[in-house]
Parts: structure tokens; sequence; C-alpha cells
């Protein structure tokens, strides 16, 4: 195998969507998974990262549309005759 | 591709359904819908009483056109993309009378974090590397999925540019694959993980700040 050029923590966090979708080349996804074998903080980022990706999934909105609003659009749909 | 898009046997129940009058289908839908409709267009107007007009135009514009859809797109998709007709084309009148634009900004560009946060490139010992590590959490992950942190999160999502809260409501919340996103927003791949990740990022910074308040001045 080739030595390959360091991922420096720099770059390494600018790429973690690219990694976790699969999205980086056979050579940077090396690059990536050995800097993380040497550096403890940015393991600690990437964990963070995904515990923000995590966190983001469990959002659940109480955000919804006023009664009355949604009970017009209801017997608009009703009310419809296209 | 989209052309590609097969409609799943519950698609086709519920464009049937939606044909029908079938008003417990529909209401499903605004109701299951509703809130990140709500969130993406709140990215494309200020105010909250326009985005709500948006997302109410959005589900009349579903009424009149669902005889016409022809599932090419997914159920979904064809409603957000509805919705950011709308919503740019209000956006962009709201623009030309308030006197900053809500849209401006979309500094897809930046790096994520501080540049500060790391040795400069040219340094002697370890160029790029950090000069600020992360530091551990106080907030335990358990908190992080269920406590107050969801309003940090919800707070650093909202001042998100219009473009990297939409892609990060319809990746991360809804749970859309790149691909539907992409056809939804009609972005690139990459153009789809940038806006991504510079999301994330910034809602992870936001987490960072709030951790680091939490914790008491050493």
């Amino acid at each position: 195998m080739n030595q390959l050029p360091e991922m420096p923590c720099r770059e390494l966090i600018e790429v973690i969507t690219d990694y976790l979708e699969g999205a980086l080349s056979a050579e940077d996804h090396r690059r990536f998974e050995e800097h993380l074998g040497t550096c403890t903080a940015c393991v600690l980022y990437v964990e963070q990262f995904q515990a923000v990706i995590k966190a983001v999934g469990r959002i659940t909105s109480e955000d919804q549309l006023d009664p009355e609003l949604r009970e017009g659009l209801v017997s608009a749909f009703r009310d419809w005759d296209g | 591709m989209e052309a590609g898009h097969q409609q799943s046997h519950e698609e086709h129940e519920l464009v049937a359904a939606l044909r029908n009058h079938d008003d417990a289908a529909f209401t499903k839908l605004v109701d299951t819908l509703s809130p990140s409709l709500l969130r993406v267009a709140r990215g494309y107007v200020r105010d909250d009483q326009v985005a709500r007009e948006v997302v109410q135009e959005t589900w009349l514009g579903v009424i009149k056109g669902i005889d016409r859809f022809e599932g090419r797109s997914s159920v979904k998709t064809w409603v957000f993309r509805i919705l950011m007709n709308i919503a740019r084309t209000r956006g962009k009148v709201e623009a030309r009378s308030a006197p900053f634009s809500a849209l401006a900004g979309e500094d897809e560009d930046g790096p994520s974090l501080d540049a500060d946060r790391f040795r400069p490139a040219n340094a002697d010992r370890a160029p790029d590397h950090w000069s600020i590590k992360p530091q551990v959490w106080r907030t335990p992950e358990e908190e992080l999925l269920d406590g107050e942190t969801h309003q940090v999160i919800l707070d650093a999502i909202d001042k998100l540019p219009p473009r990297q809260k939409t892609v990060i409501t319809l990746r991360d919340i809804e749970g859309w694959d790149a691909e539907e996103v992409r056809n939804a927003l009609e972005l690139s791949e990459t153009n789809q993980r940038v806006l991504l990740h510079r999301a994330r990022s910034k809602v992870r910074a936001a987490l960072e700040d709030y951790d680091n308040e939490m914790q008491p001045a050493e």
C-alpha cells in the first residue's frame, strides 16, 4: 500500500458527511480512517457530529397548523369537486 | 432519476384515497407534513404569518392538483415542490418590501469551524491540526436526545440560510434519502452534501456553545 498524505484535522472535519454518505474516493476514505486511528480529538468531533445527527432526527415538532386553518383545509378538500 | 420513480402500493393507495375525497387520508397527510412545510417555508419568508399562508396555499394547490398528479415523484416530493414554488415567489415579494432580505448570506463556502480552531497551514509543527480541540460535552447523550437541547437545536436550524435549513429538515428530521432531496430541490449530489454538511456543522457548533455555557469558567 502506498503511503498517502495525511488528512489533517482541518480537512477531515469538512468531509464527515461525505464519509458517512460513502462519497469519498477510496484514497480519501483511507486517509480519513487512518487519521482517525491517530487523532482522539477528531474521533471525538466525529462522535459529536454523529450524536448531533441522531439528536436532530429525534426532533418532533409540535408546530402544527392552527386548528381553524386545518379545519378550513379539510373542508376545502371535502368541497372541492375537481 | 425521477422518471424511474416506482409508485409503491402505499403511495398508490394514498393517491387513490385523495382522489376519492377521503378526508381521513388528507387530514393525516396534512398533519404529517405540515410541521416540516412550515419550517421550510420560514426559510424563505420571514414573517411567521406569511409562512402559514404559504403552507395553506400549498395544501390548496395539492387539493386542486391531485387529479392531475401523475405519480412521477412521490407525493411528499410533489407537495414540497408546490411549497417551494409558492415560498420562493412570496419570499421575493417580501424581500422587496423588507429592509433586510432573509435570503441573504447563504455562506455555503465558509469553513465549518472558526479558522483559529486549527494551527496555521504553514505552522512548523502539525499544520492544519487542532489548536483548540473539541472538549467532551457535559451534556449527556440522553439529554441531547430529549432535553432542553432540543430548543437549542431548533434555534440553530431556524438561523440557517434557507437551502441549508431545507436540506437538514428533509434529510435529518424527515428522514428523506439523498436522492429524494436532490429531486425535490433540484440540487446536484455534491451541492446536497455541502448544504447538509454546513447545516449539521452549525448545529454541532451551537451545541458546543451551549455546552460551554453550561460549564463553570475555569
